[in-house]
């Protein structure tokens, strides 16, 4: 990988503990590094190079959705696009951005050295980019790559699967090695490596989201590497697990996906709801209200993610009793998600707010991400999710939460961490213009999506009616709009991140916390004596 | 190149004379789909409200509580009153919605008596529906043409919603789908009847429909199900009952028609008259119309050891499909003169030039 | 410095006992939405199989049973009910048959795969003889009608008028032994 030698400052960085040395020097240093920061570092740029190639297909997908008719690719490649782009930013971009940040703030965040588990640390990063060379592989392999969506319903990506599905699988697999892997190493260091007096309940609340969406992981990562080790099974060895002729039920295969499908949608929700509750108290100056119920919120969150997934099956004939079960169960989850949403409402409520990147970025989270859970609760009702299931609305919900959501989540801990971890301060006009280029495109891409689904196109399909040209063309135009700016995104990153202003070691007036003690750049080494915690 | 631009100029006026603005879901035509729309309405004003209220505040503070305007910071960082608050109110709005949610969910498992049953099987990429009290038994295609599709012709107004064969259903009466499928998982959707229902093979699932208003109505197939997902739509014209009596009559007289032309002899240059259209209709997705196949994916016909080599074994897997492959098994879609045709044209067009035929009557044997 | 590594093993070692229990409970659904659909009909294919004690036969309504078929895949066999329907008073034993015809040239083994709807009704639907129990040889050219016995319980409930049984016949010549295969017999004794 050419990106991974990007010179960070901290490199440069001797002048502290005599007892430990710097990084090795080149290629080595990347390879073997067992150091906290230099993992996330990886991780966060392997992020972002799959952030911007699952990126490129949503461009791919959107110009040829741009007018009716089929004009750039043909539907085959048309559904390889939907199946990667959905895969690539779910497994590729969102989680590894969020183990990234993990990697990097929670060991500052709580007084610790580094992981608990340095050496699983650099296994669990390394094994990613093989995971993903082999799922992007498939691309050039007879009979293309997965086709079958990022759902990969049974029959149609067993009997019916392209070649590649054995790849898909065995990417699936390493990727969710590398997901369990990192997820006991955050768990162990957040319940071992705290420094002494950093109680659970003084935890900053991105370490506590994080510490929960591990526990998810741990419980779902596992049901995933089943349900493709079951397609593995019954594609090469005979087996029925999902095979009406062989007494098999294609229906099983929804309800084990979705098992593992529905946490994992808050597994790339939660700790952006952990960045968001670290930025707003910053800007606002004013601590964060109802701390306690923020994590109590956050537990019952991922406890009710385990008994909803059928939510996304409510068109398969389940019987009037599992509709209703799974339709309350579902609107219950409005409710946590609601005490979040007002207590950050709260925390900026008669604060002294000002609005720097990160700040944007958090707010923006919070409206759209509200819209989205608006449009979720909305899909949560059975009856009339019969209209929307499978349309353009749950399209745009599911962006709605996402982008702005989990993606916007990551920028605005990107921006606001960005300084500790190189030193310089990113250019503040360059992160407002990317800010607002951002907002706008995502609205003008996804908010339209709602009304072609409203109006009745369905989702995943090469070519349309012609009453969802016009709004097909707006949200096409949104996503190019989107798209670009990303690259003011890179830009500000990679030349910023070398020769912007100098940062102190608070960054933000308004930043409180372990990880604002330490001067910036981090040193390669932080926290080699625990600090103490009152 | 000018033809390029002329046909995307062509699909562009054809699609802004055609596009409308329609922001909202359709009010349908059916008691429950009524009921499905005011109850999306309910939903989405309770949203708004909330929506308001929170951005309300939110924007309040952004504001009023900003620091260029000297806003000192508060202390308050709980209050368990408002928290409480906060979460009970949430609670019983639910409650507000789930009542009427499940008042209409049950009205749509109504299982009282139908007055007609069909069966709806889902087909990689088309639909097929079988009458169960009356010997009617059709496949329903896309009738879009490729040109439309690929922009060298202007789209006309129901570009992709329009099929061959539409479902016809008696207007006022209760019509059960019985919903199935025959390869992948699909999903039978008319908006209009707020009916959707996933056809899954092996099982078999039910919905109904209950339609006053005669008329056109259209949706589509909601479940990824292949490379023609997009082009697999559902048509279904609603009749006065004399009509759909009528319907019903020229249907049995059709396929009593369609048995006589199956005993009757036919020339070769009849056969891939008959063929071609056959063939563009039904292999062509898979086949390419030029019987190039789609490689890796589908096989060619041009050259194909089956298109050319004996008739017999070209016959059958026409016929019978080939397991495990995307190839199905036409006998029951086809007539025997279509297929008759079909084999004929595959064996001395498309670039082969096997120079043989088959005749319908000869078909029966497969 | 001991105590934290001990505490990371233990660590360690419970979350990947719990991952390797969960890839287990992932096979494990397969099993248990068996036992969830036998309780609850949820996905119209487990109901009763076997002999009943005689029920009591319930002469105040009548249910509508129908009988469809499918041939998934590239099932080439003609496979259609005998009846379409018929209105059976709850309780009451009946027998009626689908009708089976292999058109190819080759001996086939096929094997019908049932499910019901309203799935609520499943569980109220018990087939004391079924040919779908059991696989279905055919020769070339052959054919033959495939019985199937059931009863409706009385206490189906009252808001069920109709129900659907259908069958869909599937193509598993490829899954027989090869000995067999080679067979030319119709060997319905091969079980």
């Amino acid at each position: 990988m050419a990106t991974v030698d990007i010179d960070l400052p901290h490199v440069k960085d001797h002048d502290h503990d005599p007892h430990h040395h710097g990084p090795a020097k080149g290629l080595g240093r990347w390879l073997f590094t067992t150091n906290h920061k230099d993992i996330g570092s990886m991780y966060l740029i392997f992020s972002l190079c799959m952030f911007l190639i699952g990126g490129l297909m949503a461009l791919v997908i959107r110009a040829e959705l741009f007018q009716p008719g089929l004009q750039l690719v043909e539907p085959e490649f048309f559904n390889q696009m939907t199946t990667m782009h959905g895969l690539i930013m779910v497994f590729g971009a969102v989680m590894p951005a969020f183990v990234g940040l993990a990697n990097w703030m929670i060991p500052m965040m709580i007084g610790a050295p580094d992981m608990a588990l340095p050496r699983m640390n650099n296994w669990s990063f390394w094994i990613l980019p093989f995971a993903f060379l082999i799922l992007l592989s498939s691309l050039l392999m007879e009979g293309g790559a997965p086709n079958f969506g990022w759902t990969f319903y049974a029959p149609l990506s067993t009997t019916y699967g392209p070649p590649s599905t054995t790849f898909f699988i065995f990417g699936v697999h390493i990727m969710g090695v590398s997901s369990i892997m990192g997820a006991i190493n955050i768990i162990a260091t957040i319940l071992n490596l705290r420094a002494p007096g950093m109680t659970l309940m003084k935890m900053p609340l991105f370490v506590w989201t994080w510490l929960i969406t591990a526990f998810l992981l741990i419980a779902v990562m596992p049901v995933l590497a089943g349900v493709v080790t079951m397609m593995l099974m019954d594609i090469h060895f005979g087996t029925s697990f999902f095979n009406a002729a062989g007494g098999g039920d294609p229906v099983l295969f929804q309800h084990v996906f979705w098992f593992f499908g529905h946490p994992e949608v808050y597994i790339m929700i939660l700790p952006a709801f952990g960045i968001v509750s670290e930025i707003i108290p910053t800007f606002a100056r004013k601590r964060l209200f109802g701390y306690p119920s923020m994590v109590y919120a956050v537990a019952s969150i991922a406890l009710l993610s385990f008994i909803v997934w059928a939510h996304h099956m409510f068109t398969v004939g389940m019987p009037l009793v599992g509709e209703v079960f799974f339709m309350f169960a579902t609107m219950l989850i409005a409710v946590p998600t609601g005490v979040k949403v007002f207590n950050w409402v709260a925390t900026m409520f008669r604060g002294s707010m000002t609005f720097e990147t990160p700040m944007l970025f958090a707010l923006a989270f919070v409206v759209l991400f509200t819209i989205g859970g608006l449009s979720g609760l909305m899909l949560a009702i059975a009856p009339v999710d019969f209209q929307y299931h499978d349309t353009y609305f749950v399209v745009a919900h599911f962006h709605y939460v996402l982008v702005p959501g989990a993606v916007f989540g990551i920028m605005a801990g990107v921006y606001y961490w960005l300084p500790k971890w190189t030193g310089h301060v990113l250019n503040e006009s360059l992160g407002k213009f990317h800010f607002w280029m951002s907002f706008v495109g995502v609205n003008i891409t996804f908010f339209p999506m709602h009304f072609v689904g409203l109006a009745g196109m369905p989702r995943r399909i090469p070519d349309y009616a012609l009453q969802f040209a016009d709004f097909n063309s707006i949200a096409s135009v949104g996503a190019f709009i989107f798209g670009l700016s990303q690259l003011i995104f890179v830009y500000n990153i990679i030349h910023n991140a070398r020769v912007g202003e100098k940062a102190t070691a608070q960054v933000w007036d308004g930043a409180h916390g372990l990880e604002w003690t330490v001067p910036s750049p981090a040193p390669y080494h932080t926290f080699s004596t625990p600090p103490k915690v009152d | 190149m000018t033809k390029a631009l002329l046909a995307l100029g062509l699909s562009l006026a054809g699609s802004s004379a055609m596009a409308d603005w329609q922001v909202n879901l359709n009010r349908g035509v059916t008691e429950i789909s009524n009921a499905v729309f005011d109850l999306h309405m309910l939903i989405f004003w309770i949203c708004v409200v909330i929506g308001v209220g929170v951005f309300g505040v939110m924007f309040y503070s952004i504001f009023m509580h900003r620091k260029s305007k000297g806003a000192q910071a508060a202390h308050f960082h709980e209050n368990t009153t408002v928290e409480v608050v906060w979460t009970v109110i949430p609670f019983l709005i639910l409650i507000g919605m789930a009542i009427p949610a499940t008042g209409t969910l049950m009205d749509m498992y109504d299982t009282s008596e139908a007055d007609v049953d069909i069966q709806v099987t889902g087909y990689q990429w088309k639909w097929r529906y079988q009458y169960l009290d009356e010997d009617i038994d059709f496949f329903s295609n896309m009738s879009t043409p490729r040109e439309e599709i690929y922009n060298e012709a202007g789209k006309n107004p129901n570009y992709l919603l329009e099929v061959d064969n539409p479902l016809v259903i008696p207007a006022g009466k209760k019509v059960r789908f019985l919903i199935t499928a025959n390869d992948v998982i699909h999903s039978w959707w008319v908006p209009h009847f707020a009916v959707k229902k996933d056809a899954i093979p092996g099982f078999i699932n039910e919905s109904w429909v209950r339609v006053d208003e005669p008329g056109v109505y259209r949706g589509q197939c909601t479940e990824l199900c292949g490379k023609d997902h997009g082009f697999m739509p559902v048509v279904v014209e609603v009749k006065p009952q004399a009509e759909y009596e009528a319907w019903v009559a020229a249907q049995k007289a059709k396929q009593a028609a369609l048995a006589d032309a199956a005993s009757q002899s036919y020339s070769i240059d009849e056969l891939i008259a008959t063929g071609e259209g056959v063939y563009q209709r039904v292999c062509a997705a898979c086949h390419a119309p030029n019987g190039g196949g789609v490689p890796g994916a589908f096989p060619a016909i041009t050259g194909s050891a089956i298109a050319t080599g004996p008739i017999a074994d070209h016959i059958n897997i026409v016929a019978n499909g080939k397991s495990g492959t995307a190839m199905q098994a036409f006998k029951e879609q086809l007539s025997a003169v279509d297929l008759a045709a079909v084999v004929t044209y595959q064996r001395n067009r498309l670039g082969n030039a096997v120079g043989d035929f088959v005749n319908p009557s000869d078909i029966q044997n497969y | 410095m001991r105590d934290a590594k001990q505490a990371n093993t233990r660590v360690v070692v419970r979350l990947g006992v719990t991952a390797v229990l969960m890839f287990g409970f992932g096979f494990a659904l397969v099993p248990l939405y068996e036992v969830f659909c036998d309780i609850t009909g949820l996905n119209g294919k487990n109901f009763g199989r076997g002999d009943v004690a005689a029920l009591e036969v319930d002469r105040s309504r009548t249910v509508k049973v129908q009988f469809v078929s499918t041939n998934p895949e590239t099932m080439p066999w003609e496979f259609k009910p005998v009846e379409r329907s018929m209105r059976i008073f709850p309780g009451e034993t009946h027998q009626t048959a689908y009708f089976a015809a292999n058109p190819t040239s080759q001996w086939m083994v096929a094997q019908a795969v049932p499910s019901v709807t309203p799935a609520e009704a499943a569980q109220y639907l018990t087939k004391i003889n079924c040919f779908c129990f059991d696989r279905q040889p055919l020769d070339a050219g052959a054919s033959q009608e495939m019985p199937m016995v059931f009863v409706v319980s009385p206490e189906l409930p009252a808001h069920i008028s109709t129900i659907t049984v259908s069958y869909a016949l599937y193509d598993i010549t490829a899954s027989e032994p090869v000995a067999l295969q080679d067979k030319t017999k119709t060997g319905s004794q091969l079980l």
